[in-house]
């Protein structure tokens, strides 16, 4: 079996910031805007770089998300910054009518998304923000897996036309993908190949299911991992392919069942090749504070809950 | 640039075109519509700087923003006077398959339209944007935007009016309609807005006001002051006061033609006290 390597933790928030700074660097019409945030987005290094092309709009997200859209209106890039809550949820209408049903090319960038952002608790950590966003007409929704995987896909959102979500998370992770990496959208990435079971994952549940992959070999159990950076446009193909040889599948994501990679994956199986699934995900459920090492734990979103996972798809083919 | 009779004329003809809209499809907003009928005409025939043809990034141009998109039979018709799209087109508003929707949108790319407005509060904030955009392309050209007094009950508008200020944005126009109504009646009933001059001033814009927001040289003052307060280091507010269904007897002094078309009795009326002037679509 492939193995991966942490070539040392780090945070995937730092991978946007380092992919937004050489954005600033590269592409003059990309510009940046933060509601108070700037610290925790890792946008630093290309507000000083780039101070003419930084808005920070303060404690108003719903007044970023419009003024986003509009300096759309003469060709720039915007790329907002807060956390994925405030990111999705406050400013839902905003988002709708101005950015995604306007067609406007805005990057909203999500840090801090799901559980482990951990001792702020609940009001803080959404495990909605997939849903929220893949249901809006025309919107692209990634959530990478690692800092380098964040680092290439800022990069390449900036070169897609159109309405992004970008989500990213707050505690160092694994990082195990290959430094500059090409980023290509919708193009699920393979990282074991497997024929018992096929592990598609997302975020920081993909180190996880590498993870979990390991412990399943011991077992005798070869699980393909597929890491789906791109919730949508979903790589279907990929996941027909590979189901159609494992014939069984686990999803993971740190998010609620409810609207998330889970139910994207089971609405391309149930019209394309009805696939016994299990779902690694929170069951309908509010966050609370803690470790995000003891959330991911308490809420079943660790290794450990993938091998069970894994195990018990296996006896439902 | 056209005399007053010439942009009284387009007016007349615009309120017919948005009598016959909304009659033809029951439907549609033809109180607000007509009391703006003057200011509309007058920013796209005298005070907007306006390239020919449409391009979304409109640089080295005026650009308008609807934040009230509700209004859209008096946007359509006076874009198309305009010559954004033919007039014929005007036809279409509301019918399945248009590019003219109930509200405003860019989403069936008909040109004129910059950004998508209905859901109200949010317009503020996007002609900000397009203001900043203005400035980092090095265009002196100006921004215009149009909101509902009511409107200002929307909280993204307090934010927007804040950032204009603090962030010294002072390319931009923004006129408040302030017809005194909303949908469940006058806006003093339903939530009373106060001063609304003392508010702008107390965030430290530039405040213009028009009191009679339906005579065409009183708004063309009344902008032309508004534009010499740009490029100060504030941004400027008209408050216009205008007669909500002006130009139809029936249709003012009351809140009930907000969202309400007229019957085929009512339209004879309404255009009778419009005679044609440009030729109806």
């Amino acid at each position: 079996m492939k193995t991966y390597t942490n070539t040392g933790s780090k945070d995937t928030r730092s991978g946007f910031g380092a992919g937004l700074t050489e954005l600033g660097r590269t592409n003059p019409n990309v510009v940046a805007l933060c509601a108070d945030l700037v610290g925790s987005l890792k946008m630093d290094q290309f507000i000083e770089e780039n101070p003419e092309r930084f808005f920070q709009i303060g404690i108003a997200e719903a007044n970023m998300m419009g003024i986003a859209a509009g300096l759309t209106i003469g060709g720039k890039i915007p790329f907002t910054g807060t956390f994925a809550n405030f990111s999705t949820g406050r400013v839902y209408d905003q988002i709708r009518q101005s950015i995604a049903y306007s067609d406007k090319n805005v990057k909203i960038c999500a840090s801090h998304a799901g559980l482990t952002l951990g001792e702020d608790g609940a009001t803080h950590q959404i495990l909605e923000d997939i849903g929220l966003m893949k249901m809006l007409p025309g919107m692209v929704v990634i959530n990478p897996c690692d800092y380098n995987q964040t680092k290439a896909a800022t990069l390449a959102i900036a070169e897609h036309h159109g309405p992004v979500y970008l989500r990213f998370g707050r505690p160092k992770v694994a990082n195990f993908t290959p430094e500059n990496q090409t980023f290509e959208i919708g193009k699920a990435v393979h990282l074991t190949e497997g024929t018992d079971v096929t592990i598609v994952a997302t975020g920081h549940l993909v180190w996880e299911a590498l993870e979990a992959a390991k412990v399943l070999n011991e077992k005798g159990i070869s699980a393909e991992v597929i890491n789906i950076h791109t919730i949508k446009p979903l790589d279907a193909n990929a996941i027909i392919k590979s189901v159609s040889k494992t014939k069984c599948i686990v999803t993971a994501e740190e998010h609620n069942h409810l609207g998330g990679l889970g139910e994207s994956v089971a609405r391309v199986l149930a019209t394309n090749k009805p696939t016994p699934q299990e779902f690694i995900a929170t069951n309908d459920t509010f966050g609370e504070s803690g470790t995000p090492a003891q959330l991911m734990e308490k809420y079943g979103l660790n290794s450990e809950a993938i091998v069970k996972a894994c195990e018990k798809v296996i006896q439902r083919k | 640039m056209a005399n007053t009779q010439q942009l009284e004329d387009i007016t007349t003809q615009v309120r017919r075109d948005i009598l016959r809209m909304v009659h033809k499809v029951n439907s549609g907003h033809p109180g607000g519509s007509l009391g703006c009928a003057e200011f509309f005409v007058a920013l796209y025939n005298d005070i907007m700087d306006r390239k020919d043809g449409f391009d979304m990034d409109g640089i080295g141009e005026d650009l308008f923003f609807l934040s009230n998109g509700h209004i859209s039979p008096v946007y359509y018709s006076v874009l198309a006077r305009a010559g954004y799209f033919p007039v014929d087109e005007l036809n279409t508003f509301r019918l399945i398959n248009s590019r003219l929707q109930g509200h405003p949108t860019t989403h069936e790319k008909l040109p004129g339209v910059r950004i998508a407005s209905g859901s109200l509060g949010q317009g503020l904030s996007v002609a900000l944007g397009a203001a900043q955009a203005k400035k980092l392309n090095g265009c002196n050209h100006l921004i215009y935007s149009l909101h509902g007094d009511g409107e200002l009950q929307e909280g993204q508008n307090w934010e927007a009016i804040m950032y204009a200020s603090g962030k010294k944005v002072d390319n931009i126009i923004a006129t408040i309609d302030l017809n005194g109504k909303q949908i469940d009646g006058a806006t003093d009933d339903v939530l009373p807005m106060g001063d609304v001059k003392a508010k702008f001033e107390a965030f430290d814009w530039t405040v213009i006001e028009v009191k009679d927001g339906n005579n065409m040289d009183a708004i063309l003052k009344g902008m032309a002051e508004a534009k010499s307060k740009t490029g100060q280091g504030k941004p400027v507010c008209v408050l216009l006061e205008t007669m909500m269904g002006n130009g139809v007897d029936f249709m003012m002094h009351t809140h009930a033609w907000h969202g309400k078309a007229p019957n085929d009795e009512q339209l004879a009326s309404a255009l009778a006290q419009n005679p044609e002037t440009l030729g109806d679509y």
